[in-house]
């Protein structure tokens, strides 16, 4: 047990590595073959849950600091190490990932016929990138994951994307890739600066005013568009419209989250003044990203396509709450980020669904649906009212407490921001009335199928936990309540010594 | 220096060198007197074996020391260099083995150009003194020269041939006028003895003339932009075991020599060098980021992406510090493994109309010929310099060095070069993995898929597997140049 206990992460971040080679080494190409390839993807992923389960159980959430720490040098003490660890701002992607692998590895058993085995084998190399991206504290290897999601994603929109797949994988890569370069210089200035890689230490290093400016917007690039703030989100709806159910589920899901992610781990804290001189141009941005692209995906014909839109808008939230600096703020991102997860990721997979039937994602296409997919109009709602924030799905909690915590910040952010609860309220429920209600007069509507088992299997899960959470926040909040405590503590209180030194020269 | 050669065991330092200038001659001897029909094959495989052996030799018996009067030099940095060039020039030999008949390299020749011009190499590393460092480059250069016109009823071959020599002829040429002006201005043509002079006073605006004309040859052999338009003629034209052998251990032997010419020389006048040094680095990476886009022979591409490899390279160079040098050493060795590689995919596929040649032709292989487009893949990705490949490693240790020595402009401009780059390089991907099955390829020769696949598997754990001696190993070799 101890040797679990102390190489948790590891065992985590490399166990679908192992389910790859088992897949590489399957032989055969029949569909016996492309069978078993995906009871191993869906093997491994489901015990990668587990364990990041486990890990969740131990996890000591009244420490602030980093747990399961694990820390070998590589060349040298400081430079590129192997270190390991996780606290309250990133166990809880952790267990994200590990709750949507198996979905989406479900969600590809029939849709998917065609390289099976590279397909899973991208999925669950994707999977090792993103559990590395938030376990690891080694700030060129967080670059590592974090840029290496691409070869697997690029791959995944390219190969069994829709029509329109090269050109969206090629922005995919080109936004993320370009915004990302710049990041990694400043991973290099940063070292020559603090003298090591470790983040861990790099937390406690003050890095001097006059880099901070140009360490912050060299993160902004990459972060900016990955998360993807308003102007930087033109890449997203592409991506989201041709990549596959899975792929799409993924990327709202998870690759959003290393932006926010990101922004908490390393503007935040690391540059503390920059991010208050930067936070009013932030606050704009997210603003204008709540209240354009809400109104942009009111005009969306695409179901994809609108849902990809309101992954940026409710992506506005998390920006403003990260950056307002408060607990409130801070706290109600993270929540936001879990919550949108799991809701985005179950729209996409409910799209997926009739999708798999109809193959076409126009809304036209559809309406109606309610009379013979009861089941499907059900799940389609709680996550439409999820998406729209209603009070007792895991989208107000997180809408909430992001907006309380700008109001003690900024009035007229939080005045603007709150037009996002309306203009959502209006795209989504628009979309549902339109691809559920109705009357079912299209002929080729008239004979689809409601859910069948597996398909029940992926989303009753989600059901369970947007309403869990809308009523308990409970476990989320208090996983991350010390360590956001501690880091809004501290970006406050450097905030403060500069204030304070501000006064002394005056 | 010292120069009492008393018995033959003072000659430790150059023995690998001797073991290469003795193999030769024995090899063109085993030529003669073996049956035509198998002389080749012989030749080869001996040859090959000792390219192996001395590498072996470097790294079993290494043994530093400065000889005859001062004009060869061997250290950590040689010896690091100079393993990478056999190695290179070894499996450059062993890749071509199973296609000799088609591209006319099935002559016992060609095996011994290959140990002769690898022995120049060698002595240019090592080189520590204007004229051993003009006869090591010269002796590699003849040899490439005929090595590049060895398809000889084949009009390409020799056009190539032709102009490498007239190209490779004047920059030798500038690099011997500028080696005269350096004599001139300092007295002296030993590289240490130069740099002792030059740190004496101010230095005259001969010696930096000289310098520039030095480094415009340097240039030539490195195949730097605006010194590169050679490169995708004579990629282009020779036949494919020649290319692979050209973009291998020649460019590692003149980064060497490169490296070695600015900082043992004309370390008093960094300034001076480094600009043009940032200036040849910027130009490449964009020249060639933008220059590949167009292209659709894959010769052609790997001749533009290796101008901007060595761009990259020269990055590190820039930064005129030890980590610098360090990051040189580890870029030229992933790139070495990266090109052989490629080139090995390159050669394995063949179907009735010869070999590939468009990047067209690749057009589905990701579902005819899985493995080798698997491999293409992967170092496509790795020369972008995506993570985890060895690629992104190459390229962190030049900026990490850039970064510290404040080049900032340098360090965005490259980093933005290999963005525009990715372009490229994606097509091919793109080409292989998301388009439907054009042709139709044979079955390739075992030795190719091996080494395929050490190319490919040290690539991608390269983090686990060759990082850590490559990185350590490459710091001492750094070292011994401070």
């Amino acid at each position: 047990m101890n040797i679990i206990n102390n190489n948790i992460l590891s065992i985590l971040t490399f166990l679908p590595l192992v389910g790859v080679f088992f897949l590489l080494i399957v032989p055969g190409n029949d569909e016996l073959a492309k069978n078993n390839m995906r009871r191993i993807a869906l093997a491994t992923t489901l015990v990668t849950f587990v364990f990041s389960l486990v890990m969740w159980a131990m996890f000591d959430s009244s420490n602030p600091g980093f747990q399961f720490v694990q820390n070998h040098s590589w060349i040298g003490d400081d430079v590129i190490g192997y270190r390991m660890g996780v606290d309250g701002i990133s166990i809880l992607f952790i267990v994200l990932t590990g709750l949507l692998m198996p979905m989406c590895v479900l969600a590809s058993w029939e849709s998917v016929q065609n390289r099976v085995r590279e397909y899973m084998v991208a999925f669950l190399i994707l999977e090792f990138l993103m559990i590395g991206v938030f376990a690891t504290l080694d700030l060129a290897m967080f670059y590592v994951f974090f840029e290496g999601g691409l070869i697997p994603m690029f791959l995944i929109i390219g190969i069994w994307g829709g029509k329109k797949r090269i050109q969206a994988s090629y922005k995919f890569f080109f936004y993320t890739f370009i915004g990302s370069v710049l990041m990694l210089l400043a991973v290099m200035a940063m070292y020559w600066q603090a003298g090591t890689l470790d983040i861990s230490k790099l937390l406690q290093f003050e890095f001097s005013s006059e880099s901070q400016y140009w360490l912050w917007l060299a993160f902004f690039a990459s972060l900016a568009v990955k998360m993807p703030m308003w102007p930087f989100h033109r890449w997203l709806p592409e991506a989201h419209v041709e990549a596959p159910t899975a792929g799409s589920v993924i990327l709202a899901a998870i690759l959003l989250k290393m932006g926010g992610y990101g922004f908490l781990r390393f503007s935040l804290p690391m540059f503390p003044e920059a991010s208050a001189y930067f936070s009013n141009f932030v606050f704009v941005l997210s603003v204008a990203a709540i209240i354009i692209t809400s109104l942009v995906a009111l005009v969306q014909e695409d179901i994809k396509k609108l849902i990809a839109y309101s992954s940026v808008a409710h992506m506005g939230y998390v920006t403003m709450g990260i950056f307002a600096g408060n607990i409130l703020g801070v706290q109600g991102a993270i929540f936001q980020m879990i919550s949108h997860g799991i809701v985005s990721g179950a729209l996409f997979l409910c799209v997926g669904v009739i999708y798999d039937r109809m193959h076409t994602r126009q809304i036209d296409a559809y309406g109606g649906l309610v009379e013979r997919m009861p089941k499907y109009a059900f799940a389609f709602m709680v996550f439409t009212m999820a998406n729209v924030g209603l009070p007792g799905t895991s989208g107000f909690v997180g809408e909430f407490l992001t907006l309380m915590g700008i109001f003690q910040v900024n009035t007229w952010v939080a005045f603007g921001a709150a037009f996002g609860v309306i203009f959502s309220a209006g795209y989504a429920l628009w979309l549902y009335r339109r691809v559920i209600f109705g009357v079912l007069e299209k002929e080729n509507l008239k004979a689809i199928m409601d859910m069948s088992p597996r398909e029940m299997a992926v989303i009753v899960p989600l059901i369970f936990l947007t309403i869990f959470f809308g009523f308990y926040p409970a476990p989320i909040l208090d996983a991350t309540a010390a360590s956001v405590e501690q880091l809004v503590n501290q970006y406050q209180m450097s905030l403060g010594q500069v204030g304070a030194l501000a006064e002394v020269a005056r | 220096m010292n120069s009492d050669l008393t018995s033959f065991a003072d000659l430790a330092p150059a023995f690998p060198e001797l073991m290469l200038a003795i193999g030769a001659i024995v090899l063109l001897m085993v030529g003669v007197f073996t049956s035509a029909k198998s002389s080749n094959q012989v030749v080869l495989g001996i040859a090959m074996g000792l390219l192996a052996l001395t590498a072996v030799l470097e790294v079993i018996h290494p043994v530093n020391g400065v000889l005859f009067n001062g004009a060869f030099v061997q250290d950590d940095f040689a010896r690091f260099m100079k393993v990478l060039v056999l190695i290179g020039s070894a499996f450059a030999l062993a890749i071509s083995v199973s296609s000799a008949d088609e591209h006319k390299l099935n002559k016992f020749e060609y095996p011994v150009l290959v140990v002769l011009a690898t022995l120049g190499m060698l002595m240019m590393i090592s080189a520590n003194d204007l004229i051993s460092l003009y006869v090591g480059l010269e002796l590699q250069s003849l040899s490439l020269y005929v090595i590049a016109a060895f398809k000889r009823d084949s009009g390409k071959a020799t056009e190539a041939g032709l102009k490498y020599f007239v190209l490779g002829a004047l920059s030798s040429g500038m690099l011997l006028y500028g080696s005269s002006m350096v004599y001139g201005f300092t007295g002296h043509t030993q590289l240490n003895l130069i740099a002792e002079a030059i740190s004496l006073g101010e230095p005259s605006l001969g010696l930096i003339v000289g310098l520039v004309f030095v480094l415009a040859g340097l240039a030539f052999k490195v195949s730097a932009v605006p010194f590169h338009m050679w490169t995708p003629d004579v990629y282009q034209g020779v036949p494919t075991p020649v290319t692979a052998f050209f973009a291998s251990a020649p460019k590692v032997a003149a980064m060497a020599l490169f490296v070695r010419v600015v900082f043992d020389t004309f370390e008093p006048i960094a300034k001076d060098w480094q600009q043009i040094v940032i200036f040849i680095s910027i130009a490449s990476m964009i020249l060639a980021a933008f220059a590949a886009i167009g292209q659709k022979n894959i010769k052609r591409l790997i001749a533009y992406s290796s101008i901007g490899h060595v761009g990259f390279a020269l990055v590190g160079l820039s930064a005129g510090s030890q980590i610098g040098v360090e990051g040189v050493a580890v870029y030229m060795a992933i790139y070495l493994t990266m090109t052989l590689g490629l080139f090995a995919c390159i050669l394995a596929l063949k179907n009735d109309e010869g070999y590939v040649e468009q990047i067209d032709d690749l057009a589905g292989l990701a579902q005819s010929r899985p493995f080798v487009a698997a491999g293409i893949a992967i170092i496509m990705f790795s020369l972008i310099g995506l993570p985890p490949l060895a690629g992104f490693f190459a390229k962190w240790q030049v900026f990490l060095a850039a970064i510290e020595a404040q080049l900032f402009v340098l360090a965005v401009i490259g980093v933005l070069a290999s963005a525009v780059s990715a372009f490229y390089y994606l097509r091919i991907i793109k080409v292989m993995y998301f388009d439907e099955v054009v042709h139709q390829f044979d079955e390739s020769v075992f030795a190719l898929r091996f080494i395929i696949a050490i190319s490919g598997f040290l690539i991608v754990t390269y983090y686990f597997t060759l990082g850590v001696p490559l990185t350590q190993w490459a710091q001492t070799a750094a070292g011994s140049l401070f």
